[in-house]
């Protein structure tokens, strides 16, 4: 029935659909399989996409040439830079979505993409032959063959969504669970966990009172995700801030003993950083409040997700408890929140390329691998896709290290270390973030992209073009010199110290006080020459005066541990032999397989004198 | 998957090596210790008495070493079978009587049969390769073998036992909590987590320089331990410095004459007293003269008081005030000095010195005992602490750590945003984890997990 495909995809989230994308647009022939067409790219949990960290990482999937920046920005209904305040290696793109329109926006762009097919059905089993991947059988009894196989069932695996005492199988609420495949891995030699996470209820923006909550609008001049030549929001819809209060407590501890968290039905680890309310209230048991996002689902539904209310204590409760919340007196709930319970892989079992060490040419992407967010699971999907692609025609694998990129971060974690709760990024994972901007994705990855066929021409003569006038407008700010007589006076308006000698606009705009547009009225012939230039070369030059010695600090520490990142360690080095390691360090390393001493300086349990061992052993 | 046990790992066996395992020099009995691969047969091969190679691990043979038909010495010989030695390879330690040249005998025969002389410090290499200890461990095994004095091996053990790794884990923990607190603003600056004043993190850092810098500090002293604490000894020519040293060492190594300005070579040598190694550095006179061998060894005096951190000032009672002046003018500056008047035997009128002096006769060697009681005085004021840092790479790393922790401090001056502060504190964080090690990020994320409520 079905042609031999390149690569099967399974799963249409936000992982499969990246996947899906990548390898087609790099020449694969695909097939997506899905439970459920209509369901394609769903945004399970929060309607919005980025924020910190996670903005950096939607930036860099799209300078690598993935979609879901493109998406983001043409379904966006508010955008917010965060972090603006800080350094800009905090600056965090971060939009609320339409929820709906979002998941049509990539069901449209998959189907105007040419090599990708679309299968509804189940995926019950792999067809493993000598080790490798090359199938799938579905619920229906067809057998497709593949060359790989890229599996990114989320949270579907033996999905258990639980509510107060109540619970059963699904993959979100609404949906089937899938089953068998877990069961298969774990024969294979897989092994397998339990994750849970959770969602807050929906409510009827309708029956909410707005007066009594703050107003959190989104930017003045909204930015965008994309590198590419998307437009910015004209126009944008507000999120708004309430709290919860002691009487909402009190409410929410009636339930506790019919909670599935504190009795002890679920299983599953849970996230520490998205605690759910009842969490919340349990652990940090002195604050008499917490903050509440209520966002809207999108630009004309009346729906609204209660964001930091996620919860899954019976029904009835999560609604009293609600109305207790200022401006939720009269609320009407569409859907409770609920807590789900789903199996995941732990990823120490996957090489760099998130191909699994045991069955060649089978990849995991997103949730499957304890990971929770949209954006960790499209990254993840992109590079399993184009290594998936490589793969197969023989060509060198796409990894990107640390010092490049937060997907580098976050693969590397994932394999290194695994995780025992759903990964999310944070900027403190990365030692050198102050490397991996928002603003500088495309400088980071589009070459590198471009160079194995996913990132177009355009894109790649976008971030030339962004590198060469950087370059320009740097060369010339050192060039031009302003006397004391004609700008200290300006100088002193703008509260900062007189010059004594001719300067340079260069170290006038290093100054704190002063930007680029201080610069400009200083010196107005240097406007007129800026507007010459895109806004991109602007601000990328700015940063670059600004923070240079930040910048420099922080690449000569990357490039004192590459040495480290460059020893590799053999393929089959015999750890058993080297007495001197650690039981767990040991035990570690032959799980793990490093391929480099760098990457098992990163496996918890193996410590740094177990490092000088590995090194005096491969002869160091 | 992968639930291998201990006992499948083996240990390495290298080529077998051998060294004299005691000090060197004149004493009752001598080890020499072998080690590696063959090792037992090796040292059989040259010994008469019980068959070696059927011994038992941790047994003692009584026997003669033998090259051919001759005897080199009587011996005991212990073996020790893998893993079951300090270096968990097959070993053989053969003790015989104290002589150089026995010692000399008896390594050349085992050269001979196949082993090669140690490098050093490779027995506790070669034990840590094995497993025997972990890389702070080690370096501690490496300083202890070296420390031949009491008040050294303290340190070596106190570090050993992880007294210095416990302080500095303190230290990390205050650290992380402090990057943690910067961390939770950068990551979660959307929620109303309350964050830690500036001031109060100032207060920190000035808490965690405090505990850093004696440490720092203590290297210096620490280093004395072991290698001795370099003593000057200042004077005029023929004022008795060397007679005063040779006194002090009960041995006749520096050269003693009547003649002023003998001494050309800066002689040094060293003495334990109560546990604590000094190390001596005998010096030609200071005075002006025209000969440019003497003046070199002037030249040296001077450097000499500068590497020293006390000075013997040795004054007869021929001292002019100009000799004292001019001797008074070549001390470095903030330098512990010792007023010494020698020659009390022959005379007693003498100049007026700078500070408080003891009287002494060199050669009839009275007041001697009151001099090294002010010597022990004087080193003691630095040994209150408990920590001493004696290892260079240990140092190294806290001297990092204080450098990024003055770079936080500026940064809080100059008001920059947290992103900046924490790219410092991380590698203050770094320089501490290369000593204690663990790896950073985890730690934070830990730490804001457990103490902070945060995420939506």
């Amino acid at each position: 029935m079905f042609e031999e495909y390149d690569v099967i995809v399974v799963g249409a989230g936000h992982a499969g659909c990246e996947a899906a994308a990548a390898a087609a647009n790099m020449g694969s022939k695909v097939l997506l399989v899905t439970m459920n067409m209509h369901t394609i790219a769903q945004m399970s949990c929060n309607p919005a996409m980025g924020g910190v960290a996670k903005g950096q990482i939607v930036r860099e999937v799209d300078a690598l040439g993935g979609q879901s920046g493109i998406i983001s920005d043409r379904t966006m209904i508010q955008f917010r830079m965060l972090n603006r305040s800080k350094g800009p290696a905090m600056w965090s793109p971060r939009c609320q979505s339409d929820r709906q329109m979002f998941a049509n926006e990539w069901r449209e762009t998959l189907e105007k993409t040419p090599n990708v097919d679309f299968w509804q059905d189940m995926v019950r089993e792999l067809i493993v032959k000598d080790g490798r991947a090359v199938g799938v059988k579905t619920n229906l009894g067809i057998e497709i063959m593949a060359k790989s196989v890229v599996l990114t069932n989320g949270t579907f695996l033996n999905g258990l969504i639980h509510i107060g005492e109540k619970n059963f199988g699904g993959g979100r609420t609404g949906e089937r669970a899938a089953t068998g495949i877990t069961e298969q891995l774990v024969t294979l030699g897989f092994e397998a966990g339990r994750m849970k996470t959770g969602t807050p209820p929906r409510v009827d923006g309708r029956s909410l009172n707005y007066e009594l909550m703050e107003e959190q609008p989104g930017d003045e001049v909204p930015g965008k995700f994309s590198y590419a030549d998307t437009t910015s929001l004209t126009h944008q819809r507000s999120c708004w801030i309430t709290y919860t209060n002691q009487d909402v407590h009190d409410i929410l501890k009636t339930g506790f003993d019919k909670s599935p968290m504190f009795s002890g039905r679920i299983k599953g680890l849970g996230p520490r950083y998205c605690p759910s309310v009842e969490d919340k209230i349990n652990r940090f048991a002195d604050k008499d409040r917490h903050q509440i996002f209520v966002e809207p689902e999108g630009w004309n539904t009346v729906e609204v997700y209660v964001n930091g209310f996620s919860t899954s204590l019976p029904e009835d409760i999560q609604l009293k408890a609600l109305r207790k919340i200022s401006g939720f007196e009269n609320v009407k709930m569409f859907r409770p929140g609920y807590a789900i319970e789903y199996d995941y892989f732990p990823p120490t079992q996957l090489k760099l390329t998130l191909e699994t060490h045991l069955i060649e040419n089978l990849y995991f992407a997103g949730q499957i691998n304890g990971t929770t967010g949209y954006e960790e699971a499209a990254c993840q999907g992109l590079m399993a896709g184009m290594n998936a692609h490589l793969k197969i025609r023989e060509q060198n694998p796409f990894v990107l290290k640390r010092s490049e990129a937060y997907i580098g971060v976050l693969i590397d974690d994932l394999i290194n270390k695994g995780t025992e709760e759903p990964y999310r990024m944070f900027t403190s994972r990365a030692e050198y973030r102050t490397l991996l901007r928002q603003d500088n994705a495309d400088i980071r990855l589009t070459e590198r992209s471009h160079a194995v066929g996913l990132a177009d021409d355009k894109r790649l003569e976008n971030v030339r073009r962004k590198i060469a006038q950087t370059a320009e407008l740097v060369a010339e700010l050192m060039k031009i010199k302003v006397a004391p007589e004609v700008v200290n006076s300006q100088l002193d308006d703008y509260r900062t110290s007189p010059i004594k000698d001719k300067t340079t606009l260069h170290q006038l705009l290093k100054r704190p006080q002063l930007t680029m547009q201080e610069i400009r009225k200083i010196q107005p012939q240097f406007s007129d020459y800026l507007d010459g230039f895109e806004e991109d070369a602007i601000e990328q030059t700015e940063i670059h005066v600004k923070y240079d010695s930040y910048i420099e600090k922080e690449q000569m520490m990357v490039d004192k541990m590459s040495r480290m990142e460059d020893l590799a360690i053999v393929g089959n080095f015999n750890y058993d032999k080297v007495q001197a390691l650690s039981f767990e360090g040991r035990e570690k390393l032959k799980k793990a397989k490093p391929q480099t001493i760098g990457q098992a300086s990163r496996i918890s349990g193996v410590s740094p004198s177990d490092i000088s061992v590995l090194m005096i052993h491969i002869g160091r | 998957m992968g639930t291998s046990i201990v006992n499948s790992v083996s240990v390495n066996q290298y080529e077998p090596i051998c060294a004299l395992a005691t000090a060197s020099g004149v004493g009752a009995i001598s080890v020499v210790r072998v080690s590696g691969a063959r090792c037992i047969e090796l040292v059989d091969h040259c010994f008469k008495g019980a068959n070696l190679t059927l011994a038992e691990s941790h047994t003692v043979h009584f026997g003669t070493i033998r090259q051919n038909k001759t005897i080199i010495d009587e011996v005991l010989v212990t073996v020790f079978r893998s893993p079951r030695s300090f270096t968990r390879e097959d070993s053989v330690e053969i003790s015989c009587h104290g002589s150089d040249f026995i010692v000399r005998q008896i390594l050349k025969l085992l050269v001979l049969g196949g082993a090669r002389i140690a490098r050093p410090g490779e027995f506790t290499q070669r034990a840590f390769l094995n497993g025997q200890f972990d890389l702070v461990q080690a370096e501690a095994v490496a300083d202890l073998i070296a420390a031949d004095s009491a008040a050294s091996h303290r340190t070596a053990l106190t570090q050993l036992r992880g007294g210095f790794s416990k302080k500095l884990q303190l230290l990390r923990e205050e650290l992380i909590h402090f990057a943690s607190l910067v961390e939770l603003e950068l990551d979660f600056g959307e929620e109303d987590v309350e964050f830690a004043q500036r001031d109060d993190l100032r207060q920190l850092i000035y808490k965690l320089q405090a505990t850093i810098h004696p440490l720092i500090e203590s290297f210096d002293y620490g280093n004395a331990l072991k290698d001795g604490i370099p003593v000057a000894i200042i004077g005029s020519p023929n004022v008795g410095k060397s007679t005063l040293l040779n006194a002090l060492l009960n041995e006749e190594k520096a050269i003693v004459t009547e003649i002023a300005g003998t001494t050309r070579d800066v002689i040094e040598d060293t003495i334990v007293l109560e546990g604590v190694k000094f190390r001596f550095i005998d010096t030609a006179g200071i005075r002006v003269t025209q000969d440019i061998v003497e003046s070199l060894g002037i030249e040296r005096s001077r450097r000499a008081m500068e590497q020293a951190d006390v000075v013997l000032m040795l004054f007869d009672s021929e001292a002019t005030k100009q000799e004292v002046k001019v001797l008074v003018a070549g001390l470095p500056k903030e330098k512990k000095v010792i007023w010494v008047r020698n020659k009390v035997d022959l005379t007693t009128g003498a100049p007026k010195l700078p500070g408080d002096s003891i009287s002494i006769s060199a050669k009839t060697q009275s007041g001697l005992e009151a001099l090294k009681s002010i010597l022990l005085q004087q080193v003691q004021t630095n040994a209150a602490q408990d920590t001493v840092v004696t290892n260079q790479r240990h140092y190294e790393h806290l001297l990092k750590t204080s450098q990024a922790l003055d770079e936080v401090l500026s940064g809080l001056d100059s008001g920059i945003t947290g992103d900046f502060l924490a790219q410092d504190i991380r590698l203050a964080l770094y320089h501490l984890g290369e000593i204690t090690g663990t790896i950073v990020s985890d730690d934070l994320l830990a730490n804001i997990f457990s103490k902070f409520c945060i995420g939506k």
